[in-house]
């Protein structure tokens, strides 16, 4: 039998190995695998859904893949147009249909390879393919076939499906891309640099299949090797020396923070842990007004519309002059002043200001007394036996805020009564696409710098429209532009269709643009600069040398 | 046997569990693939549908997935695509089990002293300063004493990082910030147990005895004093064992407590039934324990 002070011994020992496992347990998961400390930490909204050019959707995740994996084209830091990128030029025919990209001939992959026409062809093809189920692959439909071998659809010439090789993109040689098009898409090299059409490792994806991504020694393209990336902690990424422009590459390491709270965005960056805050959505909108006059604070101009759809499907919102009278009865100001508070430009259109080669015609402004004239026309003099209606939103706060003040507006000055439907995002969106809604909550931040970003998702068979509303002259506009190399002809042309949905039609009623809003102390760090698309490509920024 | 046959009567127990929560999960509006921005047309989110299996019927589905858990794959996340359900359990289960462990030690650390104390010198005023500090910790929620810890010892003071992971001071925010409620509940049924057994025979008798007060108090009192914090203990580590949402949500954490509230937001199908799988494995993992741990604390318990 053990005596008293044997057994003291051994429980202490075994408290002793019990502490020890615990320790290593600490050190082994707590601690960082890469101990060093990046030289940018940048706080990236909410965790990448995937790193896939051909599958992310979000801004989030974009940010992260245009280090990674590079396309035709990239976007300039300064005025976030189109400037070249594997392409090193192009040759655009007369009538805007064929566009002939001449390659690098230094560009290879981070593990050696030559990046060649093959890979840019097999990329966009692969996006295509009904198989990868791109959400984005909408974005290659300018290219000759791409819609028809996307959805499966069957050439009338021949009887049979459309496949990959009758898509318009080929590889003449080792270092051209010919790309044919549907119609002579103005934005079509600002598309080029769209992560979905970046160009991506066929030999590796082909080896690993689903899990190619997070396959060590992963080859890339684009100016960052990607090194870590655990999921909610975050994605670390350095600099990839074999990239024909690796000199311009100014932070070697970069770590992107995934986060979906504002507080901890905040408490982050206010004790030196994080560079930069990029989400728009992770600053606190109810201290806006606060950190707004920061020096760190910085808002700016941004390619994003808030507004709301009518479902034209549903009484009385079939009517025009419903419609209307609602629009016109919203005091804009009071929202841009009191809620969102970050220097939102008020909307009485739907594509923002600034967007290239556009400018949109005059909607409708604050205008109560002619809102109540409006509605009694209707048949409902000041709100009397108008139905009570539904305002479908997400739960965000911001949107909780607006949507009670439009609900105080519309009761102030038509007589209406509305009630709020709060939804779970989830519940929120797949109740919009089955149009069981009166009136929904909408946001859209464009995709490239043209109007047409914006425009066409009220076409009529555009999955986006989501308003009930079809139009054969609206889709025949929008069409018609598409086609066009003239440019002030084509402005005429989305001008007209954008005068239907805003006001001779009014499907949408916009409420403001969003404004970019960036956190960044400019005396430690630069090389961001400001633009409608709030891009800011990673190689540029560095933190100034103290 | 006894631990045999409850080992075994497990198995039933959660397929049961994990076939009503995939049938439940299901029911929920909206899907894995619903988006703001509608995919270009619908074969692509047909063929979305026909990758995952979600366009078979659901007992079809199940079985597939069933019989990937058996050979230990849980399959592919629905929301985080590029990554399966078992690597990112994987990845984030060691980080929570070292969080809920350390906030299980703080828990018991702090819980059990504080109720023995107050026990001890009831009426006293270490009694009336422990009751109210136990009481404030069940009764301000982490989501409050967090951000409060966060601003004075890290933001103002700089004591402890604000958040993230990478040194074992990251983890003492967190820490407290998840065991503070339940050291209050330890140290509350600690008291309560304490209190209970001082005024039992036995304890008169050992002190007619003359048994020292100290062999009283932690040899005999204590031992039966403690087992009400036992029973607790099963339930507490499973939950601790998982994960909080907001402890982890709150300091970056990445575990896999986040993971239980975000895959129901975003109907990551896979992801929650394998978590909520797991969490029933836990926890009914440490309800046997607790059995365990009676049979060797009590004597009146025998386990066959």
């Amino acid at each position: 039998m053990p005596t008293t002070q044997q057994s003291a011994r051994s429980s202490k020992v075994r408290a002793l190995f019990c502490a020890s496992v615990l320790l290593a347990l600490i050190s082994q998961t707590a601690c960082r695998p890469a101990g060093q400390q990046a030289d940018l930490r940048i706080i990236n909204g909410s965790e990448p859904e995937s790193l896939d050019p051909a599958i992310i959707t979000s801004l989030a995740d974009s940010r992260i893949v245009k280090c990674l994996f590079e396309g035709l084209t990239r976007l300039n830091p300064k005025t976030a147009r189109a400037e070249p990128a594997l392409a090193a030029g192009w040759q655009i025919s007369p009538d805007g249909l064929v566009y002939t990209f001449d390659l690098r001939t230094n560009a290879v992959w981070s593990d050696g390879r030559p990046v060649v026409a093959e890979d840019v062809v097999w990329s966009w093809r692969r996006v295509l393919d009904p198989m990868t189920a791109a959400d984005y692959a909408g974005q290659l439909y300018f290219v000759k076939n791409a819609e028809a071998y996307n959805t499966g659809q069957t050439n009338g010439l021949t009887g049979k499906r459309f496949v990959a090789s009758d898509v318009g993109v080929y590889a003449p040689d080792e270092h051209t891309v010919r790309v044919e098009l549907v119609g002579p898409t103005a934005f079509f090299l600002d598309l080029c640099a769209f992560p979905t059409l970046a160009v991506v490792p066929r030999h590796w994806i082909e080896q690993y299949g689903d899990r190619w991504l997070l396959k060590p020694g992963l080859p890339v393209n684009g100016t960052y090797r990607l090194e870590n990336w655990r999921l909610n902690d975050r994605v670390r990424i350095r600099a990839n020396p074999l990239h024909w422009a690796a000199d311009e590459v100014r932070s070697k390491v970069v770590d992107f923070i995934p986060m979906s709270s504002p507080a901890t965005a905040m408490n982050l960056f206010v004790s030196g842990q994080a560079d930069i805050i990029w989400d728009k959505s992770l600053i606190p909108s109810s201290l806006m007004d606060v950190l707004r006059k920061k020096p760190y604070c910085h808002t700016f101009g941004y390619l994003g519309s808030y507004f709301f759809r009518f479902n034209v499907t549903r009484k009385p919102f079939d009517d025009l002059r419903v419609r209307k009278a609602l629009a016109l009865s919203i005091d804009k100001r009071r929202i841009v002043e009191n809620i969102t508070k970050a220097g939102e430009q008020l909307a009485n259109h739907f594509v923002p200001p600034g967007t290239a080669d556009y400018e949109s015609p005059e909607g409708l402004a604050f205008d109560p007394e002619a809102a109540r004239r409006l509605l009694a026309e209707a048949g409902f003099p000041d709100g009397e036996g108008f139905p009570s209606f539904t305002y479908l939103m997400n739960n965000a706060p911001v949107d909780a805020q607006v949507s009670v003040e439009l609900q105080a507006m519309w009761a102030k000055e038509l007589g209406v009564k509305m009630e709020i439907r709060q939804a779970e995002w989830k519940v929120y969106l797949s109740e919009q696409s089955k149009l069981n809604f009166d009136l929904s909550r909408s946001s859209w931040i464009g995709d490239y710098n043209d109007a047409n970003t914006f425009l066409d998702l009220f076409m009529s068979n555009n999955g986006n429209n989501r308003t009930g509303w079809r139009n054969e002259r609206y889709d025949a506009l929008i069409r018609e532009a598409n086609q066009q190399t003239d440019v002030a002809r084509r402005r005429g042309l989305l001008q007209q269709a954008e005068q239907m949905l805003i006001r001779d039609e009014l499907i949408v009623a916009p409420i403001y643009f969003y404004a970019g809003v960036n956190f960044f102390d400019p005396e430690k760090i630069e090389g961001i600069h400001f633009n409608l698309l709030d891009e800011h490509p990673v190689y540029a920024i560095k933190k100034k040398t103290k | 046997m006894y631990f045999f046959r409850r080992t075994l009567f497990l198995i039933p127990l959660l397929l049961v569990i994990s076939m009503v929560a995939f049938t439940l999960v299901r029911m929920a509006p909206g899907g894995p693939f619903d988006k703001e921005r509608a995919p270009a047309s619908p074969e692509i989110e047909r063929n979305l549908k026909a990758k995952y299996h979600l366009d078979k019927p659901l007992p079809v589905q199940y079985a597939i997935w069933l019989g990937g858990v058996l050979r230990g794959d849980f399959g592919p996340s629905l929301k985080y695509r590029s990554h399966n359900v078992t690597d990112i359990i994987a990845s984030g289960l060691p980080i929570t089990l070292v969080l809920g462990g350390l906030a299980f030690a703080f828990a018991l650390g702090v819980g059990i002293p504080l109720g023995f104390i107050t026990a001890v010198k009831k009426g006293h005023w270490e009694d009336h300063v422990g009751g109210t500090l136990a009481i404030l910790g069940i009764c301000i929620p982490a989501l409050v004493v967090g951000p409060i810890l966060v601003m004075f010892f890290g933001v103002r003071w700089k004591l402890f990082p604000v958040a993230l992971i990478g040194t074992p001071m990251h983890l003492v925010l967190p820490t407290v910030t998840l065991g503070l409620f339940f050291a209050g509940r330890v140290a509350r049924l600690m008291r309560e147990g304490m209190l209970g057994v001082l005024d039992a025979e036995f304890i008169t008798a050992a002190r007619s005895k003359g048994v020292p007060e100290r062999d009283i108090l932690l040899r005999h009192a204590f031992r039966t004093a403690v087992l009400p914090v036992v029973s607790y203990g099963g339930p507490l580590l499973a939950d601790l064992m998982i994960g909080s949402f907001v402890v982890e949500q709150l300091f970056r954490i990445p575990g896999i407590g986040v993971f239980l509230v975000s895959s129901s937001l975003n109907r990551d199908y896979t992801m929650l039934v394998s978590l909520v799988l797991l969490y029933a494995v836990v926890l009914l993992v440490a309800n046997l324990l607790v059995d365990f741990a009676y049979g060797l604390l009590d004597p009146r318990v025998k386990l066959a």
